[in-house]
């Protein structure tokens, strides 16, 4: 304690002859931990920004789209399209032990809804309840989602995307109002909450009514589902749930269960891999440039180690000759630059958590696309993590080697200096 | 080792060859430096004892190598060839921490310059060995107080150097010589920068420290400083070339 004492009193005394360039050095490494700072927070907004539109979507959930046979299978030519039907959906839940939660999908392009004066042609989608939670429709309060009773009873009820709900209805709270779908009445049951969706297939969420799939099929007279929509019990089991899938189907329709040109899959666990295997390779690169603008400042640092030890020399040597130990020659110039460095930090820190709340205020009033896809820079523990332990290297760094040189010398030398 | 009693208090003429009862012994020490293009031998072939609680005086012209030799006596240097003995342990070849160690436990200096650092208070600059030492706190505390009354500073502990004559500079170095009860206290012109009463007044002290049984080292030119010890080593061309009792 009272070793690290006496170091503390050797360094403000040397601080002070020294101010100016004290100071200059700790702006660099504040200069530095801000950009760095900024830079990987920005990361971290951007990530978080992706993270929330892949949501919009569904979380982890496979799409299914239907084609056609490409190999010839049980005596069955190639080229026969193979179409599913809404009782598939069941038959899928009963025999994949791997699929959580499963939904069917039949689309309209193009359906009139009409609400007293407005006319609009739009998309109408029949589910099934489970859609909900696979694809994140969730009603704003006051509302609710089709349920297992409007799917048995083929209600004919309607949810709204929120964008649908304010051009059909002006604002007002269309909940129980009574819209007219394809010359039909139906009641809305709810609106979607506001999301930001990414991917999507067909058109955004926000901009299409959805109906119970019973209804949609008595109404359009379809059969057959356009999309079928299920989530695995795990994602790593999702490649043993899409075997599954293959032979169950391909057991009722006699299809060759290898044969990938039947279904196509769109599996969102894949893209969310890759989507953080680019994230990373993002981040890293940001930390590198952060990085880089710190490392200056670290030579700054060595710099004025190197100055600070050669003044010293001589009181290094009166220290040797009294039985200092290399060690606390060395750790005192070292944890000189490690102080030196976490001020800069410190200041650093301070300013670029300001920089980031002022941005993330200005983002919040300002309506803009880019801005929204760019997110909000985030200062996330990792980060402060990063930071704190790469100024702690550089510290240690740019001490190390002057410290070094102030132990080279035989003590008999240092206290000949002048 | 050589126990704590300070047997025989003879060691006032110099007994080359004879290791036993020598703190110090060194054969055959030369000392090269290589400054790249001129090698300048500063030493050659120097053997010199000292006992305990002798009171030598190592003198010669400026330039002769009695500063060398001091330097490798106090390990602040290591020599280039030859045996260094110190307390009957051989010296050469010892590791740089190795060679702190041995200068906190069993070597004092006094340097001309005083060499105190101007940040801290004399207190602090006496405390400093002991905390190389790793004493506690309290057995620190009581150590400084104890030296700063022995020297008759008492009263000056928590001055600044720049707060002190070259005097109380000179007995401040001296109380941190001490502190660590070293078996012999090198003293490398103590009076080059004082006045010669304060010079005299710091010999008193060194006479006293011998009296009380300490064994004492001084590099001087000042031959009226010399004669005050009891033995005088000359030192010329990097080699003793007489060493006699004082007269």
């Amino acid at each position: 304690m009272r070793a690290l004492a006496l170091i503390a009193r050797l360094f403000r005394s040397a601080a002070k002859i020294q101010r100016k360039r004290m100071i200059l050095t700790v702006t660099a490494i504040a200069w530095g931990t801000v950009a760095i700072i900024l830079l990987l927070s920005f990361g971290e907004g951007l990530k978080r920004s992706l993270q929330t539109g892949r949501r919009g979507l569904g979380e982890n959930i496979v799409i299914i789209w239907m084609g056609e046979t490409e190999k010839a299978y049980a005596g069955l030519p190639a080229g026969r399209p193979i179409r599913l039907l809404p009782e598939d959906v069941d038959l899928v839940l009963a025999s994949v032990p791997e699929i959580a939660s499963a939904a069917g999908e039949m689309h309209n392009w193009n359906v009139q809804l009409v609400n007293r004066r407005t006319a609009l042609n739009k998309r109408v989608v029949g589910v099934h309840p489970a859609y909900e939670e696979l694809r994140t429709s969730y009603p704003q309060s006051g509302g609710r989602y089709i349920d297992e009773m409007d799917q048995k009873l083929k209600r004919r009820v309607v949810f709204l995307g929120d964008q649908l709900a304010k051009d059909l209805f002006d604002g007002a709270d269309p909940v129980g109002m009574t819209l007219l779908v394809a010359d039909t009445p139906f009641t809305v049951i709810g609106v979607l909450q506001k999301k930001r969706q990414m991917g999507m297939y067909g058109g955004p969420d926000a901009d299409r009514a959805t109906i119970p799939l019973s209804t949609f099929e008595a109404m359009f007279g379809r059969r057959y589902l356009s999309n079928l929509v299920y989530k695995p019990t795990a994602d790593a089991l999702a490649p043993v749930a899409k075997r599954h899938l293959m032979e169950v189907l391909g057991a009722k329709y006699r299809f060759d269960p290898a044969d990938t040109r039947v279904l196509e899959f769109w599996d969102t666990i894949e893209d969310s891999k890759m989507m953080n295997a680019i994230m990373i390779g993002l981040e890293a690169f940001l930390g590198v440039i952060g990085a880089l603008t710190l490392i200056i400042g670290g030579v700054g640092v060595a710099n004025i180690m190197f100055a600070a030890v050669t003044h010293r020399t001589r009181e290094i040597g009166v220290q040797m000759a009294l039985g200092a130990r290399r060690l606390y020659i060395t750790g005192s110039v070292v944890l000189e630059s490690l102080a030196l460095t976490f001020a800069g930090g410190a200041v650093g820190i301070g300013i670029g958590a300001t920089i980031v709340q002022i941005l993330a205020a200005v983002q919040a009033r300002v309506k803009s696309e880019a801005m929204e896809f760019l997110g909000t820079p985030t200062i996330s523990i990792p980060i402060a993590v990063t930071t704190v332990t790469l100024l702690g290297l550089i510290g240690l760094l740019a001490g190390y080697f002057p410290a070094r040189r102030a132990v080279s010398v035989q003590p008999a030398e240092a206290l000949r200096f002048e | 080792m050589f126990g704590n009693g300070r047997n025989g208090k003879n060691g006032k003429e110099g007994q080359n060859g004879v290791s036993n009862g020598a703190i110090i012994a060194l054969t055959g020490i030369r000392k090269v430096y290589d400054t790249g293009a001129v090698k300048v031998e500063a030493l050659r072939k120097v053997d010199l004892e000292i006992k305990r609680n002798e009171f030598v005086a190592i003198v010669g012209p400026s330039g002769s190598g009695k500063s060398t030799l001091m330097n490798i006596i106090g390990c602040l240097d290591t020599a280039t060839e030859g045996s260094y003995r110190l307390r009957g342990e051989e010296v050469a070849g010892m590791s740089i921490d190795r060679l702190s160690d041995i200068r906190n436990r069993r070597i004092g200096f006094v340097f001309q310059n005083f060499n105190l650092l101007p940040q801290l208070t004399a207190f602090e600059n006496v405390e400093m060995p002991l905390l190389f030492k790793g004493a506690p706190a309290k057995e620190r505390r009581e150590r400084v107080e104890t030296l700063f009354e022995q020297v008759g500073l008492a009263d000056r502990m928590q001055h600044r150097p720049v707060e002190l004559s070259g005097g109380q500079m000179q007995r401040v170095a001296i109380a941190r010589a001490l502190a660590c009860e070293p078996d012999i206290v090198l003293a490398d012109e103590p009076t080059g920068n004082l006045d010669s009463a304060a010079g005299s007044d710091i010999i008193g002290k060194f006479e006293e420290l011998w009296a009380k049984g300490h064994t004492l080292v001084l590099i001087t030119h000042d031959g009226a400083i010399a004669r005050r010890t009891r033995r005088i080593v000359h030192v010329q061309d990097g080699t003793v070339v007489d060493d006699a009792p004082a007269a």
